[in-house]
């Protein structure tokens, strides 16, 4: 096989191409071909972008980090088995789990092989395999990693937390007040959205794609939007692009300021939070007059937007950016001279640039601990090729570095509404969706980060197969490797600094 | 010089507090559904006073974001008496927003059993109360009454604050038919 400095898609050539997947190849590998894939994996850098699978096949999403090349591998499990990616790329490990328990194909040679989403609460074990199998007879006993020392004790929390969050189990090791492990057990709020899927029509599955996860329904509407798009090869008219990343922007204004709040709230400051509270409300109010709903679900459909932006709202705009900007930038200013405020950010959760890389995290995760990817940018979709627009970094890579990073994209998204709305091109917002068959396969950023959707529509233009990958994946892992050897009382500080979602991670 | 934080205070000061003044009637509907479950006796007990405890029984999380709001300065509603409290154990009725999950029944179950009587359940969102766009999928149960009995449900995708505020006002008001905010 080829070694070395190969790019993904000259290493990928050797597989089968499937004919139709849009906008980037899809290759079919045999068994020989993706354990040279696996193999590969440990030296080239290409980042896993999602691991996916169908009856009897396993898909993964692969970027080339050098040359930007976006392709997918699958792979035919011919005896229910496949050669797993996680001791090469750890980002694979859950996806894999998850992947046996919801298809039945197991990932051979991978170290951890408890179930993930799978409670054994479920009236069939693998429900999207061609042939489920009877339920389990009592719901699992989930051996949680253990730690042993002198003095060591575990705290556990949840599913059902104190604060109103999402449910999911966290189990510490402690040493006094210092966490010596933390462990996630996710998978509480799985409602099998590839089953739900199956069979809707796009305008339907769209509506659930954009409640995979609440807070970034544009984002999971608008990529599962321009996978249907590429499938079908329709056209969106440049006023719906335009007015998408309009809606995509204020959707991240709006959690990265009520974020940024949350964080210094559960360090016992509570005014931001009360003070970004109102920053919030003000830009859902304008969203419910622009675009008819507060957080903007089911305006983004495929072939364009639900409905074109209000006339009179939209000439309120101005007014509303230079309110938040302002407003913004006070408190700021409150975070950055409340030295007892930083005291409790800086140095907290710190997450090194090295693991952030190894999984391929994205969103302000990534980019606070050096790893500027934004899929605005590379691969880029409309308007942002059109618009100025930095990737903003840091290095530092604790908490303090991700409430700097979400600050500055507040004002990068300002900025970007401000470009939008100076030259919004005019003609109609909605193109009509060929009824065809096909495989498409689109990103978003949302404001957690990459949002990855990939559909095959059946001739009748239905969805046959549908996915959808959640940021998250990548960046729960992370929380983990944050929190050791912080305090548990910082704990709420440094989860909230990753805020993951628990609904687009259990699907 | 002046540090942001007495800038801030003093603005509020002077400025008065951001809250919402127009408030939304309590929902009527709301109100007759709850008539049946909340006795006048009951009601003298709790007082104008409600503790709440909030499920995530398999949301998207969209309805939490709009509880979250309900609690910012704008809808402000612990001026009601209305708190949302870290326990069931503290709390007289659980909010509980999805279309429940498998994997989340027991815990809800296990959570109403641990709230004291007297207690009452509100469904939040249109997930709550039959599955919402999440029915028929195996993985769920498809709305809350499938494991807790509900008093009340609060429709929406996902419910505004004000219909939030509505149902929650509905709920302490219950057979009461006097105005459930007087304008301060």
């Amino acid at each position: 096989m080829m070694m070395g400095n190969v790019g993904l898609l000259d290493f990928l050539s050797v597989g089968e191409r499937v004919e139709g997947h849009v906008p980037w190849p899809r290759y079919r590998l045999d068994i020989r071909q993706w354990r040279a894939l696996v193999e590969q994996l440990s030296t080239a850098e290409w980042s896993l972008m999602a691991e996916w699978a169908e009856p009897g096949e396993v898909h993964a999403a692969l970027r080339d980090e050098e040359t930007a090349e976006i392709a997918v591998a699958s792979h035919p499990c011919l005896d229910g088995r496949f050669l797993s990616l996680g001791a090469a790329r750890p980002a694979a490990i859950r996806p894999e789990r998850a992947i046996f328990d919801l298809w039945g194909l197991a990932p051979m040679g991978l170290e951890d092989q408890r179930p993930w989403l799978d409670h054994g609460r479920w009236p069939h074990l693998h429900p999207q395999a061609a042939h489920p199998r009877p339920p389990a007879e009592a719901p699992y006993v989930y051996p949680f990693l253990t730690a042993e020392g002198e003095g060591l004790h575990q705290i556990p929390v949840g599913p059902v937390h104190a604060g109103i969050i999402e449910p999911g189990h966290f189990r510490f090791h402690c040493q006094g007040e210092v966490v010596v492990r933390l462990e996630e057990r996710l998978g509480y709020v799985h409602k099998g959205i590839h089953g739900l899927l199956m069979g809707k029509s796009p305008e339907q599955a769209a509506r659930i794609a954009g409640r995979v996860s609440g807070d970034s329904t544009v984002a999971y509407a608008l990529a599962f939007a321009r996978a249907v798009e590429a499938a079908t090869g329709c056209l969106v008219p440049p006023r719906a692009h335009w007015l998408r990343g309009l809606m995509a922007e204020m959707e991240r204004i709006a959690n990265h300021v009520i974020d940024i709040g949350a964080i210094c709230n559960d360090a016992a400051f509570a005014i931001m939070l009360s003070h970004m509270g109102v920053l919030r409300e003000r830009i859902l109010r304008a969203n419910q007059t622009l675009f008819g709903h507060r957080l903007l679900m089911d305006c983004v459909i495929p072939g364009g937007i639900a409905r074109d932006i209000d006339p009179e709202g939209l000439a309120l705009m101005p007014i509303l950016l230079r309110t938040l900007r302002k407003d913004f930038n006070r408190a700021v200013k409150l975070y950055n001279e409340t030295p007892s405020l930083l005291d409790r950010t800086t140095g907290t959760g710190h997450v090194s640039g090295s693991l952030v890389h190894r999984f391929g995290a994205g969103g302000f995760v990534g980019r606070a601990s050096g790893r500027a990817h934004d899929c605005r940018r590379s691969p880029g979709y409309p308007p942002y090729d059109d618009l100025d627009m930095a990737v903003i970094e840091s290095l530092e890579g604790d908490v303090n570095a991700r409430i700097e990073v979400r600050i500055a994209e507040v004002r990068a998204s300002l900025l970007l509404i401000s470009q939008v709305l100076a030259d919004l091109p005019r003609g109609p917002v909605t193109a009509a969706l060929p009824a065809r068959g096909g495989e498409g396969m689109a990103v978003a950023e949302s404001f957690r980060g990459e949002v990855m959707a990939w559909v095959r529509l059946d001739d009748r233009g239905r969805v046959e197969r549908a996915h959808l990958h959640d940021p998250s994946w990548f960046q729960w892992p992370l929380l983990e490797a944050a929190i050791e050897g912080n305090i548990v009382a910082d704990f709420p500080l440094c989860n909230k600094s990753f805020n993951c979602s628990y609904s687009g991670h259990d699907l | 010089m002046i540090p942001p934080i007495a800038r801030m205070i003093f603005h509020h000061l002077t400025r008065g507090p951001r809250t919402e003044r127009r408030l939304p009637p309590p929902d009527l509907d709301g109100s007759e559904e709850l008539a049946r479950a909340l006795g006048e006796r009951v009601r003298q007990r709790l007082g104008r006073s409600l503790s709440i405890r909030e499920v995530d029984a398999g949301s998207c999380n969209g309805c939490e974001l709009e509880i979250h709001a309900v609690n910012s300065p704008i809808y402000d509603l612990e001026r009601f008496g209305i708190r949302f409290v870290a326990s069931p154990r503290h709390a007289d009725v659980l909010l509980v927003t999805g279309p429940v999950s498998r994997n989340m029944a027991e815990a809800l179950k296990r959570t109403y059993d641990a709230t004291p009587e007297p207690k009452w359940v509100v469904a939040l969102g249109d997930c709550g109360r039959d599955g919402g766009c999440f029915a028929g999928s195996d993985a769920v149960l498809g709305g809350v009454h499938e494991v807790v009995p509900v008093d009340l449900h609060i429709p929406g995708c996902p419910p505004s604050p004000s219909q939030i505020l509505a149902g929650l006002l509905a709920l302490l008001d219950g057979v009461s038919k006097e105005p459930a905010v007087t304008s301060s």
